[in-house]
């Protein structure tokens, strides 16, 4: 056990990457997306992408999400069997398999991660049953423990999102992508639009999530209360470009980039 | 008809089995296709075919395609020979090919289906042709053709559970009791037209080829004789079948699909075969129900024709 628990430590202090992103571009026409990002996550590791709206943070997000292939610039990920490999080069079906096991992705909208027509526990479900599940006690067992996670009460377990709050549809989202404990989640705006009140809830539910399960994030927020609670690492975009990083606190307490400075003092002023 | 010339023995004014001879190649191309990959759904270009709304077009242009002048053909519509529909396009294809036309299963070579499959074994050499609405069992719940399509190529199938998952969380139990989807062959989720689920295990191992034609969504798809075709389940959740708990009130038949039947106002009603050849061929044989003297029973008898007959030959 404890021979276990030095090997594993041991492990982590060599500090292998999780992802590694090196001069990532991507643009749309003449408007850039973003521009030469590189950066390199860690299992467990929470990253912030922050900056003001239309700084390339979404796009940014997208293609180290696989959804968005890049201009240039490459995005490696350790995968399970094969370690480093480069996302875009891995075949369609091998993919789309990561995507939905060792990868979740929470997004905005709830609408874009979420089955509106199909029940709570068939939305937890979906991922299992995509794995090979094929025991309805077990699936439905799961789906409640996963709701019990986020909150959500286990009387709702067969009423369809589409009758949900924002809050309650974005922790639903949170679930559906944790069931099959992956190792990277990916949120774009995961407090977007919702009650300030609503908001610290979720955010706190997010932190003790990510902590217990020791998952990696990668959160885009313009708004920087959510990356002060969640993030380890930040990164400030601005016009796509990474223009300041470094350890949450540093960055925000002590900002070396005359945007950043703008951007810290405006949250101030809040 | 009666205008037949010799030399043809169907009406000469439409190209033999109505399609033009380049469709029909296209048709059979697809549907070659559609055989050498069990269950896996071709596209084809389809063509409109003259008929009565509700029908859809998919299972015509396939007997179109594969039929022969000596074939003998048998067209049902929810187990019966003598709708409406089934009658027509019966006397179509009599016209059109000059084929023989037939209600006895064993004396078919190619059935046209909506909705059943006969109750009587199938033999090699036979081909059933099925008339398919939507031949996308993912629709329901994934309505992108694009993500769908991915679906099949990769095997992620995933989402055909979820569908089965609902119906137990809201019924209790899987609830869908026809278009039962069905994994051919291992490889490809299909959806078996809207046969009861009851006849799903007939699709599993049998000796006649299957043909399945969707007319608007313009897809073919096939199961080849012998071939293994599961019902989708859940390990605490098995596939079961429907079953009666009484047998046929004209034939006693206990193995057979049963179709409600409204005898008068005053709540009498039956049970009896949807299937009515196999019905009125057991009935042919001596097997009696518990209802096969009543007269009201005989009357509602959806083969009435042949159940005349019976009564005249059977005593
Ligand atoms: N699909 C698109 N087509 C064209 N331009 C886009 C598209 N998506 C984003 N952009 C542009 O790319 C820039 C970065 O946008 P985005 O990545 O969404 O920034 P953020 O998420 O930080 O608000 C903006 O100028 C935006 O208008
Ligand atoms: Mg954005
Ligand atoms: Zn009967």
């Amino acid at each position: 056990m404890s021979a276990l628990v030095l090997s594993e430590s041991l492990g982590t202090t060599v500090r292998q990457p999780l992802m590694r992103a090196t001069g990532v571009s991507k643009s749309y026409g003449d408007t850039i997306g973003c521009l030469d990002v590189s950066f390199t996550l860690h299992p467990g590791e929470v990253i912030g992408v922050v900056g003001e709206s239309g700084s390339g943070k979404s796009t940014l997000l997208n293609v180290l999400s696989a959804q968005l292939p890049p201009d240039a610039g490459t995005v490696e990920y350790d995968l399970r069997h094969r370690g480093m490999s480069d996302i875009f080069r891995l075949s369609e079906p091998d993919r789309r398999r990561l995507m939905r096991t060792d990868w979740g992705i929470v997004h905005q909208n709830p609408r874009d991660g979420l089955r509106m027509d199909v029940s709570a526990g068939g939305n937890v479900g979906e991922r299992l049953m995509a794995i090979g599940a094929r025991h309805y006690g077990e699936i439905r067992a799961e789906g409640l423990d996963w709701l019990a996670k986020v909150e959500l009460d286990a009387s709702r377990v067969d009423d369809k999102p589409k009758t949900f709050s924002g809050g309650m549809q974005q922790r639903l989202q949170i679930a559906r992508n944790l069931v099959t404990r992956p190792r990277l989640i990916f949120m774009d705006e995961p407090t977007g639009g919702l009650d300030v009140s609503v908001q610290a809830r979720l955010l706190d539910l997010l932190r003790g999530l990510v902590r217990e399960l020791g998952i990696a994030a990668i959160v885009v927020t313009h708004d920087l209360a959510v990356v002060r609670l969640l993030a380890d690492r930040l990164m400030v975009m601005r016009h796509g470009r990474v223009v300041e990083e470094g350890l949450t606190d540093q960055v925000l307490d002590d900002p070396h980039h005359p945007y950043t400075q703008l951007l810290v003092s405006s949250v101030l002023q809040v | 008809m009666n205008a037949v010339a010799k030399k043809a023995s169907w009406d000469e004014a439409y190209n033999f089995a109505y399609l033009d001879e380049q469709t029909k190649r296209m048709i059979r191309r697809a549907l070659l296709k559609a055989v050498a990959i069990p269950g896996y759904q071709v596209p084809f270009g389809g063509r409109e075919m003259p008929l009565a709304y509700g029908w859809g077009t998919g299972g015509m242009q396939v007997t179109a395609s594969v039929i022969g002048p000596s074939d003998t053909l048998k067209v049902i519509d929810q187990g019966a020979d003598d709708t409406t529909n089934a009658v027509s396009i019966r006397r179509f294809f009599k016209r059109v090919a000059g084929v023989a036309t037939t209600e006895a299963t064993e004396e078919a070579s190619v059935i046209q289906t909506r909705h059943r499959i006969p109750e009587k074994p199938l033999k090699e050499g036979q081909v059933l042709v099925y008339q398919v609405p939507q031949p996308e069992p993912l629709r329901k719940l994934e309505p992108r053709e694009t993500e769908t399509r991915k679906m099949h190529g990769y095997a992620e199938y995933g989402l055909m559970h979820v569908r089965l998952y609902e119906d137990i969380s809201r019924f209790g139990h899987i609830a869908t009791t026809y278009s039962y989807p069905v994994m051919v062959n291992g490889r490809y989720v299909m959806s078996p037209s809207p046969i009861p689920k009851f006849d799903n295990p007939k699709m599993e191992n049998n000796k006649a080829i299957q043909l399945f034609g969707a007319g608007r969504e313009k897809r073919i798809y096939a199961i080849p004789p012998y071939t293994r075709v599961k019902s989708l389940d859940f390990d605490d959740h098995p596939f079961e079948v429907q079953r009666w708990p009484q047998a046929c009130a004209l034939c006693g038949a206990r193995n057979s699909y049963l179709d409600e039947v409204v005898l008068d106002d005053k709540g009498g009603r039956m049970f009896v075969c949807s299937d009515t050849h196999f019905c009125a061929d057991r009935q042919e044989k001596g097997h009696r129900g518990p209802m096969a003297a009543d007269p009201a029973a005989r009357a509602f008898a959806r083969s009435s024709e042949t159940s005349e007959q019976k009564e005249d030959d059977g005593r």
